[in-house]
């Protein structure tokens, strides 16, 4: 299937272009600081820095994969945007961010060092540049060849020009620079792909028409997932609930450097603690752009999938280019092209602030001044885009290395929302019960997954289902590998020396007085929008149950 | 605007700025094109009668000149 663009399409494409590079030259002569560059000067407020929360999730990859999900698995899909997230979101901005943004951490792995000792930190920053660079790569590929099939484009310079466009912005303005950008494919993605929705609910002929018209299994949240048997995901609601609800789903959103970066650029602490929650009202809307374009492609698009002439990747580029006359055809490939690059400059960004505060400045070149880790920051820019460059092309030998995207955050991020729940909410928890449970936890599940993967034990002994989907073993091994963490971290600090009290002011539950500066109205507090939002979230999963 | 420094900078222009600019720029675009499409129907796609170029267009441009006031009053402010 190929789209075919014309020459309006191509001054669509490259007014982003131009406008990206123009944002990043703008943006250098106010990143002149640390602080500047790598937390985009603490001074967003809680609607930039929400949106950015939000759109430094939002890549392409995502949304295409979601649209397929949905269209192979139906409203199930929606779990990723509803408890896959909202519960982790509103939990980070209520609870945890205040132990986070005051003690004025540049990133995850810097508040292991304040809560526990160097080696957490160590562990956790390695693992996450490692992870940082390897989804970068991945992400590079997954653009290049979906650029590649859907509108014929060379692979390698589709590559190349993104990447370089993404390191010059990147190293021009830091932070601040990825988090105008991801902005603008915020807003871009809901310009650019709304109108497949809107177009599917006309052509269908209404929203009550598109539920007439798909298979029943496919329309339930909940009351299909008694007997894994019964929803096209195989997989059971405890499965949902522990899996994703729980471990992945907090293990990512409060844990992952990449989304909590932008929380901790945000001007004060009701800002930062604003910045999930705003970002969760706009999460919950997402699935009207990939649910209903999965949904209303059923009936609409001849089969897809498996011994098909198209994948289940193809639903959005299908229907572009069914409905997108020239001029709206360029807007959302643009679209498309600007969620994978904002999705790679979170990345490279997340990585150049870990690298340099938590690896080089801890490890390298200790008390320097400001000015040269600005630097180093820039040369780790253009490092970290070089190496993603590196892993795409290493990707692109083993093309199945994207389906383990999942697979990763269940190795690195699940173990770690262990290590933070018990740091932050238990003061007892040691430095070294929680660099064991933590390293335990992580060579646990890599080791669940070789052992699954290579048939040495059956899915069954870990998703409790011979016929479990690969999404489901993603679910259960994070599970599993969150417990074994829990766990292992305990036992061990219960036998091992916790730090002095005295050195925790401000990092734990119960030694920490959180005050408000100023008397503030009850709809200026993060906590009533929070109350909202879960409403709305209930409301959500009750129409759809 | 004073950086860390202390030393007095002029103040920067928000993102609300940068966005209204793109939605408006291409607002004009999709509007000019949806504007030659009255003339010269284009049929090739589903529901291109609709002409959805014409008034997605203009509500990119509103929503363009919305941001920039936002952006504006913040400046005053």
């Amino acid at each position: 299937m190929k789209i075919s663009i014309i020459w309006i399409d191509y001054v669509v494409i490259l007014i982003y272009f131009i406008g990206v590079l123009c944002i990043g030259w703008y943006l250098k002569k106010y990143t002149k600081t640390g602080d500047d560059f790598f937390l985009a000067g603490r001074r967003n407020s809680a609607w930039v820095a929400g949106l950015a929360f939000l759109a430094a999730n939002m890549g392409a990859v995502e949304l295409m994969g979601m649209a397929a999900s949905s269209y192979e698995y139906g409203i199930l899909t929606a779990h990723f945007y509803w408890i896959g997230a909202i519960p982790a979101m509103i939990f980070l901005g209520v609870f945890m961010m205040p132990f986070y943004y005051s003690s004025k951490i540049h990133s995850v792995p810097g508040y292991l060092k304040l809560r526990f000792d160097e080696k957490n930190r160590t562990l956790n920053a390695a693992s996450f540049a490692i992870m940082t660079l390897l989804v970068s790569g991945i992400n590079l590929y997954a653009m290049a060849l979906v650029l590649h099939t859907i509108i014929g484009w060379n692979m390698h310079a589709s590559m190349l020009i993104s990447a370089v466009t993404v390191a010059v912005y990147v190293y021009l303005g830091g932070l601040t620079s990825a988090i105008f950008n991801e902005i603008v494919q915020f807003f871009l993605i809901w310009f650019g792909l709304l109108l497949l929705s809107v177009f599917g609910i006309i052509e269908i002929g209404g929203w009550s028409q598109i539920f007439e018209r798909i298979p029943e299994s496919y329309k339930h949240l909940w009351s299909t997932t008694l007997n894994p048997t019964d929803n096209p995901m195989i997989i059971n609601w405890a499965g949902i609930v522990l899996g994703l609800g729980f471990v992945l789903s907090f293990g990512y959103w409060t844990t992952d450097f990449l989304v909590v970066q932008r929380a901790f650029s945000s001007r004060d602490l009701r800002a930062a603690q604003a910045t999930p929650i705003v970002a969760s009202f706009f999460k919950m809307a997402i699935p009207f752009i990939v649910c209903v374009t999965g949904l209303v492609a059923l009936p609409l698009l001849p089969k897809l999938g498996p011994g098909t002439e198209h994948s289940y990747n193809e639903v959005l580029p299908l229907l572009i280019k069914r409905y997108y006359p020239p001029g709206l055809m360029g807007l959302g490939v643009t679209a498309l092209l600007a969620g994978f690059m904002s999705g790679q400059a979170g990345n490279i960004s997340a990585f150049n602030t870990v690298w340099t505060y938590d690896l080089y400045r801890a490890h390298i070149i200790k008390g320097a001044p400001d000015k040269h880790y600005v630097l180093m920051g820039r040369i780790a820019t253009l490092g970290g885009v070089v190496i993603s460059i590196g892993t795409a092309y290493w990707t692109m030998g083993f093309p199945s290395i994207m389906d383990y995207m999942q697979a990763i955050f269940s190795w690195v991020n699940a173990p770690l929302f262990a290590t933070i729940l018990l740091g932050m909410f238990w003061k007892r928890c040691t430095p070294n019960g929680a660099f064991w449970g933590l390293l335990i936890g992580m060579v646990s599940s890599f080791t669940m997954f070789i052992l699954v993967k290579y048939n040495i034990i059956s899915v069954s002994a870990i998703a409790f289902s011979e016929n479990a989907s690969l999404m489901a073993a993603n679910f259960w091994r994070a599970w599993w590998a969150w417990l074994i963490t829990f766990v292992f971290t305990i036992v061990i600090s219960l036998f091992t020396k916790p730090k002095d009290y005295s050195e925790l002011n401000g990092l734990v539950y119960g030694l920490t007085k959180i005050t408000q500066t100023k008397e503030i109205k009850y709809y200026q507090k993060p906590l009533f929008w929070a109350v909202i939002s879960l409403i709305i979230f209930l409301i959500l999963n009750i129409i759809y149950w | 605007m004073e950086n860390l420094n202390g030393k007095t900078q002029d103040k920067m222009l928000d993102i609300w700025f940068f966005v209204g600019i793109i939605l408006i720029a291409y607002g004009v675009i999709l509007s000019l094109i949806g504007i030659y499409y009255i003339f010269n129907p284009y049929t090739d796609v589903i529901l291109g009668n609709l002409n959805p170029n014409l008034w997605w267009g203009g509500i990119m441009i509103v929503s363009g000149i919305i941001l920039q006031l936002i952006s504006y009053h913040s400046r005053k402010k």
